[in-house]
């Protein structure tokens, strides 16, 4: 009956598989002479080449995961050689994740790795699992600035060399810039913030209530005295903390942010602050731009441009942040006598950004997912 | 003076409501944007130790994880060890039957590592590789080896019974049946009718096929529950063929009835009762198995024909899936994404440019199905030639195989 079995196998064969083969996600950012990366195994994987299961249970948990993660950085990095110029670029682990892929979880590692000198050609030896499964494959995918090119490591093809283009500074600085008017429109933690205290702007409090300015000109210096103020202070923040001198837990940085956002908008319906407004944005502004750093960081910074990239980022954050502004003052003025304005933009704006906040601080600071369930 | 300051009030106010608007509109906008970025997969952290991330197939504890431990550290000491590499090789190939994880198809891979490039290996290992190569579609490299070992060793059941397989595919059914004939005498009764069977099956002959095969069946008193499994859905196909819905619910009902997990089994179920316009029955059937992509594609189909919330997210997950197969350059899954294209995205010209690659290499009834159907629904008759050609040449007889060429053969006069 064996044999009617390997019919059956055979008969049944490649459709019926349940699941993808086996993958790794390398990806691999290269800064200079720099390398960050982020490395994306399959547990399933894992715990065939190295033993993730302790208690033998058949559940791999995250406790479990957890407690061999040197191994895991061991083992993998052991397999992946990075060269430049004929030197290894000895790469560590610097963080451990995991991801949800289409066929399961993933250990994520995150590494770093340095080579001596600029790297203009990249060679990748790729090797994980060779000796277990030679049908495995890594799918890399290689970035620098703006282009990303990918690739896919096999036993057959385990090592290949990728020429990197040199980068002028301008075209670094206009890259940063970019990301920098980028990160301003998708972070809607720091717009949401500028908004809660530019919402005001158009307004006066007269010590009971919000009501409408009588001219322009109050409300444009008003405007441009706290974003002038949130800049500065965001700017100092930025700096320092790319240029590593201070450095906070980025849980206590975006928790921060959050609260801020919630103070500035509960201000604007129970006002505490009404004329210094820019003290507020300038405080605050403190904070995010302990925010900004981090995405500076995540982006890589270049070591031989640090500061073409720094200014470029924070020039790129301005511009982005003047044309939100450009686009609010003279709507905001047109309207600023209306129904419309005064109750459902101020009032219900303002509680709906403070509860949007509230949730975000709740998700920083313990770690959950409520939003983005 | 009067209408002047109506029309500048009546400018006014649509200017406003143009501001309004364009307010509500960023609003919307930005709600869109922030939903979707959050919705972005992204690496976590877990909240707590206890967390289970994966569930393995096979527990360390398990007495198969035992064997496989055992024989994989035997392999270990002496790598060159061929009695070991085969036992171990095998056991991996169950396992990826039985869990239908082509992971274990590379497993075995690297047992036989020491004799993958050799050109005269012996004949046990070149069997074990032709089933591997014929696992990633090599199917001229996993003959070559076929055809060598049973040259050397014609009483070799394995190696007739693999190349029947591989010559079915390719629709070769002269030499499909060669191979089954070879089989008689060195296999049991049931297993070389069945080979018999399945070809005749396929090639116009299903009626004899099905008497044939379902004497046999009875005939055998020791079958194993998965051999008979196999057999019973056999015989509903054929039962198919002939136009006989209701003989092959019965059979199909005997083959659930054994209480073997068999997900070939589940796929010619639910593909029957979607054929039959029963989706609710194989929506419920399918909603714990979403993890293997060739049911969660029945699912999606089921659930679409239902029109339930749940199609949604897992047209999403095949999406997910099928991209992930691109990323590694793999073209395993040419039918099922065809199927998927056609179906489920409504992505005619994809489907069909997909069925035809698919084409090249896999002629099985069912290729041929997607290929007709995908020719059909893009007004291409001229698309489809050789999955005509080949109705034609086999005999085929499935009704709805028949009925979509005859629409194809009207399109073309």
């Amino acid at each position: 009956m064996r044999i009617l079995l390997a019919l059956l196998l055979a008969l049944a064969a490649p459709p019926a598989f349940a699941h993808k083969p086996s993958d790794s996600y390398l990806a691999v950012r290269v800064e200079g002479a720099s390398v960050s990366g982020q490395w994306d195994i399959a547990l399933r994987d894992l715990d065939f080449a190295i033993g993730l299961d302790d208690n033998g249970d058949g559940d791999v948990t995250w406790g479990e995961v957890k407690a061999h993660h040197t191994d895991i950085a061991a083992y993998a990095l052991a397999r992946l050689k990075l060269r430049s110029g004929g030197t290894d670029c000895s790469a560590r682990a610097t963080e451990f994740l995991v991801e949800d892929h289409s066929d399961g979880a993933y250990s994520v590692m995150r590494f770093a790795a340095g080579c001596p000198t600029e790297i203009t050609t990249l060679e990748i030896g790729y090797s994980l699992f060779a000796d277990l499964d030679p049908q495995h494959k890594g799918l890399l995918r290689l970035e620098q600035r703006a282009a990303t090119r990918t690739a896919i490591f096999s036993p057959e093809r385990a090592t290949q060399s990728f020429e990197l283009a040199k980068i002028s500074a301008l075209t670094q600085f206009f890259d940063y810039g970019r990301e920098g008017v980028w990160h301003i429109w998708i972070g809607f933690d720091h717009i949401l913030f500028l908004l809660s205290l530019l919402l005001p702007a158009v307004l006066a409090f007269d010590g009971a209530r919000w009501r409408p300015v009588a001219r322009f000109p109050p409300a444009f210096w008003d405007v441009f005295k706290i974003v002038t103020s949130f800049t500065v202070a965001h700017s100092i923040t930025l700096s320092i903390a790319a240029l590593g001198v201070i450095s906070l837990p980025s849980r206590l940085v975006e928790s921060g942010i959050a609260i801020s956002v919630v103070l500035a908008a509960l201000n604007n319906v129970f006002p505490v602050v009404h004329e210094r407004r820019w003290l507020v944005a300038f405080v605050f502004g403190l904070i995010h731009g302990f925010g900004f750093a981090s995405v500076l960081r995540d982006l890589g910074l270049p070591q031989g441009a640090l500061l073409v990239a720094l200014v470029g980022f924070n020039l790129g954050v301005e511009i982005g942040q003047l044309a939100i502004v450009s686009a609010f003052l003279p709507a905001a003025y047109w309207l600023r006598a209306s129904w419309f304005y005064q109750r459902l933009v101020f009032v219900a704006g303002s509680l709906a950004i403070a509860a949007i906040a509230a949730i975000w601080l709740v998700e920083r600071a313990y770690n959950l997912k409520i939003i983005s369930a | 003076m009067l209408t002047n300051m109506s029309r500048s009030a009546t400018a006014t106010r649509t200017i406003r409501i143009f501001i309004i608007g364009t307010i509500i509109d960023i609003a919307r906008a930005l709600t869109i944007i922030s939903l979707a970025a959050a919705a972005q997969a992204a690496p976590y952290v877990p909240m707590e130790d206890a967390i289970v991330l994966e569930r393995l197939a096979v527990r360390p504890g398990d007495p198969v994880a035992r064997d496989l431990r055992r024989l994989r550290a035997e392999l270990a000491r002496d790598p060159r060890n061929l009695e070991v590499a085969l036992r171990l090789a095998e056991r991996y190939f169950e396992l990826a039957g039985a869990e239908g994880d082509p992971r274990y198809i590379g497993y075995a891979q690297a047992a036989l590592k020491p004799w993958w490039d050799l050109p005269d290996a012996p004949i046990g290992a070149r069997v074990m590789r032709a089933i591997v190569k014929q696992y990633s579609h090599d199917f001229s490299g996993a003959l070559r080896d076929l055809d060598a070992a049973t040259r050397e060793d014609p009483k070799n059941a394995l190696a007739w019974s693999w190349r029947a397989a591989i010559h079915m595919v390719q629709a070769d059914y002269a030499a499909a049946r060669a191979d089954c004939e070879a089989l008689r005498g060195i296999e049991t009764e049931l297993g070389a009718v069945a080979c018999t069977a399945y070809v005749d099956g396929t090639t116009g002959k299903a009626a004899a096929a099905h008497r044939a095969l379902e004497a046999a069946l009875a005939r055998d008193a020791a079958v194993s529950s998965a051999a008979k499994v196999w057999v019973l859905t056999r015989l509903a196909e054929m039962s198919l063929r002939q136009g006989d819905a209701k003989q092959a619910e019965e059979h199909f009902r005997v083959a659930l009835g054994q209480g073997v997990r068999d997900q070939f089994l589940l796929a010619a179920w639910s593909d029957f009762l979607l054929d039959q316009g029963r989706p609710a029955e194989a929506g419920a059937l399918l909603r714990d198995w979403v993890r293997s992509d060739v049911l969660l594609l029945r699912l999606a189909l089921a659930e679409t024909a239902l029109n339930v919330p749940e199609a949604k997210e897992h047209v999403q997950a095949l999406r997910a899936r099928f991209d992930a197969a691109a990323l590694r350059g793999d073209k395993l899954h040419l039918q099922e994404e065809a199927r998927f294209n056609l179906y489920l995205l409504g992505q005619k010209e994809k489907a069909l440019a997909l069925a035809q690659e698919n084409w090249k290499s896999q002629r099985e009834p069912r290729d041929a199905r997607i290929l007709l159907e995908a020719a059909l629904a893009t007004s291409d008759p001229s698309a489809a030639k050789e999955a005509l050609d080949w109705l034609e040449r086999s005999r085929h007889e499935d009704p709805r195989l028949r009925r979509t060429a005859e629409k194809l053969r009207a399109f073309k006069r």
